[in-house]
């Protein structure tokens, strides 16, 4: 069948089962939007192409799809340069389409001309410029394949314009969009006789052990191991760990899980790392925010670590027992090969830090306090809304405050940490998930950055609860100025007083401002009443603020500066 | 310690700045790089020499295992045949010429072109035979020089693309 370079696109996201975009036209889309128009694909289109590839990573990340963006050449490539990034350095599987001047400009700074494979090389899985139109539907199959296999990520592909309108033989194709969880483009892939010999390492170590631990990361949830997880350290009686990635892979009620790691981890959850003698990573990549100083992290575990791709292995920390492979398939292993266990002087150890050291949870009345919302939202929605952030306080207080009950409930930039991604995250999360509400937890200066973006959820009825912690600065900078720059307050206050209530009225959404603490529980209940539309939210909270518990860059986890 | 590193890689475009542009984004040290097609005519081959340790080699060859058009890439550093090609341009007039051609002559080395100021020499070896014919030359005063970069093959039955 002859068609053109752009039906064949359509096409090909067809045969993807790919139902929902994000995208936004321009000249050099011009005939790719032509075939979208009158096709069942649904567009969504934000004010900004950075908001598409964040809303298409909110997409992925709450469905487990692969989230797909239509952008035009030039500026519209580059913007959507931090959504790419963003998605690569969290793991998202996403396919980036971009206008390019037609062949014959290429090269010479035409109109709306830029390198975007050049430019997006370090922040994709792969990319492709189509030189021949032929080639196109192939190069759209292994794109989605790349995307979604092994270690998800982005694949950016660059179609020159007059490639969207050539004529090409089409023959249909139907593919299996199943999860793969073989590494098929990694070369350098552990061999079997070594993964077997490590996995039994493993799991006599693991026998063995007086003190373990499991530190879980965003793989588990990306290899739907969850309940291989929970299965796992039942069975042994390990306590658990997460990464900022891993929240909602393991319930966070469970009487073994301690919640976040690192940085922003509790004392009892970074005391029970430090002395552990196991530590085993699962899906999980020793990120400078988990384990801080290198050298005092886990000081006397034997490390196991388990991952998909084999770069992670020894990359951040030395690893005792790397196993490359799939969580999932890894753990269902491990766990007939381990021995069931009973409640120890460990377990009884950690329990005592927990109780020791537990999170302030009583948060009284009057001043309004972020983690007393957070906890509002938790206990408004069951656990079971769909939780975005913005990046810094706002999404340290939605980690600790919230109990997330299951896998792709927590959606926050991890690696990149990008303010102004939970908006737009929130409307790819409520899209793909119109049976939850989505909340978005922020701080006012991740609002202004992506802001507009309140109308886009308007536009397409969103019912998404954009909450603004407003400290009237930026917060966690802020708190570094405070706590490392002798409270030297550099332009971190932010001044100018935006009334966020009239901002989102204008938008056409729904809003209110509340000061005490009394007031949260009505606001929300309101907020989660409408279902047509989104509400904000606008909390005033004081300047002063901070995200606690926290350790200083470059110390151990375990020297933790509360209160 | 200097490490040798064979890699396959699809002969697209952009592949030779895709691992490149690996070593610069990670730190890593190349000392040479060297690009060529092989008998196959889909598949090039690329000759990498790093400076590192056991870690940095391990990061190298892991990362590059990722990059989609990498086929195939080896540690190659025992048990190779690594060589290099270098043309030397050397100041040469009546005074000096024989010297610096008994010097090639040493080192196994060719005239290739010569003139009334000029000698330019080729030679191939590995890499420590070819900066000592560099460093005999030099009191005559090199005027310009190029290397090739070290190529390397597995020595006996051993290859790369053997899967």
């Amino acid at each position: 069948m002859k068609i053109t370079g752009a039906e064949a696109i359509i096409k090909c996201l067809e045969e993807q089962g790919v139902d929902l975009i994000f995208g936004y036209p321009g000249g050099a889309v011009l005939p790719l939007y032509d075939a979208l128009y009158g096709s069942n694909i649904t567009h969504i289109l934000p004010c900004h192409e950075q908001a598409a590839t964040h809303a298409a990573d909110g997409y992925a990340r709450a469905s487990g799809k692969v989230g797909v963006v239509f952008a035009t050449s030039g500026p519209g490539a580059t913007n959507t340069v931090t959504g790419i990034a963003n998605a690569y350095m969290d793991s998202v599987p996403m396919v980036v389409f971009t206008g390019q001047v037609a062949l014959s400009l290429l090269g010479k700074d035409s109109f709306q001309e830029v390198d975007i494979t050049g430019i997006t090389m370090p922040i994709t899985k792969h990319n492709y410029i189509v030189k021949d139109a032929q080639r196109l539907p192939n190069i759209i199959r292994e794109a989605f394949n790349i995307a979604r296999s092994g270690r998800p990520g982005p694949v950016l592909i660059d179609v020159p314009k007059d490639m969207q309108t050539t004529l090409l033989d089409y023959e249909p194709m139907s593919v299996s969009v199943e999860y793969e969880s073989c590494n098929i483009y990694s070369k350098t892939c552990m061999d079997e006789d070594e993964l077997k010999a490590n996995i039994n390492q493993a799991a006599r170590l693991l026998s063995e052990a007086n003190s373990p631990v499991i530190y879980a990361g965003g793989g588990v949830i990306i290899s739907r191991a969850h309940e291989e997880l929970r299965a796992f350290a039942e069975k042994l009686k390990i306590p658990v760990v997460s990464s900022l990635m891993g929240l909602g892979g393991f319930p966070a009620n469970h009487p073994l899980f301690l919640g976040l790691v690192g940085m922003h981890g509790s004392r009892y959850a970074n005391y029970t790392v430090s002395n552990s003698d196991v530590l085993i990573a699962i899906g999980a990549r020793f990120s400078d925010r988990v384990i801080s100083n290198v050298r005092r992290f886990a000081p006397n575990a034997k490390i196991i670590h388990i991952d998909i791709d084999p770069a992670e292995l020894g990359k951040n920390i030395r690893v005792d027992v790397p196993i490359n492979g799939d969580v999932k398939t890894i753990l269902k292993e491990l766990l007939d090969m381990v021995p069931e266990k009973a409640f120890n002087g460990w377990n009884k150890q950690v329990q005592q830090w927990r109780e020791q050291y537990k999170l302030k949870t009583d948060f009284g009345s009057g001043q309004l306090k972020p983690q007393y919302i957070v906890q509002k939202i938790y206990e408004l929605t069951q656990g079971f809304g769909i939780v975005t952030t913005e990046v810094g306080q706002n999404q340290i207080w939605a980690a600790q405050y919230f109990n997330y009950a299951e896998p792709r409930s927590f959606i926050s930039s991890g690696g990149l940490g990008t303010m102004g991604y939970g908006l737009p995250a929130a409307i790819g999360a409520q899209l793909a998930r119109p049976d939850r509400r989505v909340i978005n937890v922020a701080g006012d200066g991740s609002f202004k950055m992506n802001s507009n973006e309140l109308s886009t959820a308007v536009k397409y009825k969103l019912p998404i609860v954009e909450v603004i912690l407003n400290n009237h600065a930026l917060g966690m900078v802020r708190q570094w100025q405070r706590l490392f720059y002798q409270g030297r307050f550099s332009h971190t206050t932010l001044g100018v007083d935006t009334d966020f209530v009239k901002l989102a009225q204008a938008h056409g959404a729904e809003a209110l401002r509340i000061t005490k603490n009394e007031e949260v529980e009505d606001a929300l209940r309101h907020a989660l009443s409408i279902t047509d539309r989104p509400t904000l939210i606008e909390c005033d909270i004081d300047n002063d603020e901070k995200a606690y518990p926290m350790v200083a860059p470059g110390a151990g986890i375990d020297e933790i500066i509360d209160e | 310690m200097k490490y040798i590193i064979g890699i396959l890689v699809q002969n697209h475009a952009g592949v030779l700045s895709r691992v490149s542009g690996l070593f610069s984004r990670r730190g890593f040290n190349i000392d040479s790089l060297a690009v060529g097609p092989t008998q196959d005519e889909d598949v090039s081959r690329i000759t990498i020499v790093v400076d590192g340790d056991e870690y940095i080699v391990d990061q190298v060859m892991k990362q590059l295992g990722k990059l989609i058009d990498v086929i195939e890439v080896k540690d190659i550093t025992a048990n190779s045949v690594a060589r290099e090609l270098v043309l030397i341009k050397v100041n040469a007039d009546s005074k000096t010429r024989s010297e610096i051609m008994q010097i090639a002559n040493v080192f196994q080395a060719k005239v290739v072109d010569i003139t009334t100021e000029f000698i330019t020499i080729e030679a191939t070896g590995k890499s420590n035979k070819t900066l000592a014919l560099e460093e005999m030359l030099r009191q005559f005063g090199i005027k310009e020089m190029v290397r090739t970069g070290v190529v390397a093959i597995e020595r006996g039955d051993k290859s790369l693309g053997q899967q």
